[in-house]
């Protein structure tokens, strides 16, 4: 079929590209709860904390996960790609656009949330070294 | 057009969040995460339609314009509600008092 125009093709590039990402937020909002309760449990045992806690970091992750899938559902729903109705997916009507789907998901989706995730691993790089710098100083003065 | 606008409203709660800081009373972190999400994940989209298809990288439509003040005003609607629910200057619950 040919491309007619740009907003066509986007469509037809974007047809669940975001499932990637809510799959990635729904796994890190869980290990994020995981940690939280082993930070408190740790807490109660009396073992300090040293730097930003895990479940703080990835509070960072979920945020963006979590925003990004829910504006980009939106997307979906305004293209009519996605439907409040079963399946869903307006693309699991048809084998030849289920194919393309697949195939979507597996690029486009995957690049977003490698995407996300290199980016918020980044914030945590410069978020860790920024901690260690103000430990480093605090203790200097100290001594 | 509507990677433009959230990534504009992106960086303007950025802004907003970094004035503020490190308060974060109003939860402008959660915003601006919320816009950063949407945007970075466009990015990518944006940049493989081009590569694959060899499309223009904006869509300066009328329709791409309004999804994207529909997309600000959802993550905004998005923030507002979360921030209400978690209530940080205890107005609901100065309000039940009464």
């Amino acid at each position: 079929m040919p491309v007619l125009s740009n907003s066509i093709l986007l469509e037809e590039i974007n047809v669940a590209c975001f499932l990637v990402p809510l799959g990635e937020a729904i796994v890190t909002t869980a290990v994020q709860k995981i940690m939280e309760k082993k930070e408190k449990q740790a807490e109660l045992h009396g073992i300090q904390q040293t730097g930003l806690s895990w479940s703080r970091k990835l509070s960072w992750l979920n945020r963006l996960l979590w925003g990004g899938v829910l504006l980009l559902a939106f997307e979906h729903l305004w293209h009519g790609e996605i439907v409040p109705w079963l399946p869903f997916l307006t693309a699991m009507n048809n084998p030849a656009d289920m194919a393309s789907m697949f195939r979507e998901i597996a690029t486009v989706g995957t690049g977003m949330a490698i995407f996300v995730t290199t980016a918020w691993a980044m914030m945590v790089m410069v978020a860790d070294g920024k901690t260690k710098a103000l430990s480093a100083a605090t203790a200097k003065n100290k001594a | 057009m509507y990677f433009l606008m959230t990534l504009t409203a992106a960086v303007v709660a950025t802004v907003a969040w970094y004035v503020n800081a490190p308060d974060d009373k109003y939860k402008l972190g959660l915003l601006s995460s919320i816009f950063w999400g949407a945007a970075l994940m466009w990015f990518i989209d944006h940049v493989m339609a081009c590569l694959t298809e060899g499309g223009e990288f904006f869509e300066t439509t009328a329709d791409a314009a309004l999804l994207g003040v529909s997309v600000i005003i959802l993550g905004s609607i998005a923030w507002l509600v979360t921030l209400l629910i978690s209530d940080p200057k205890g107005v609901f619950a100065e309000l039940l008092k009464r």
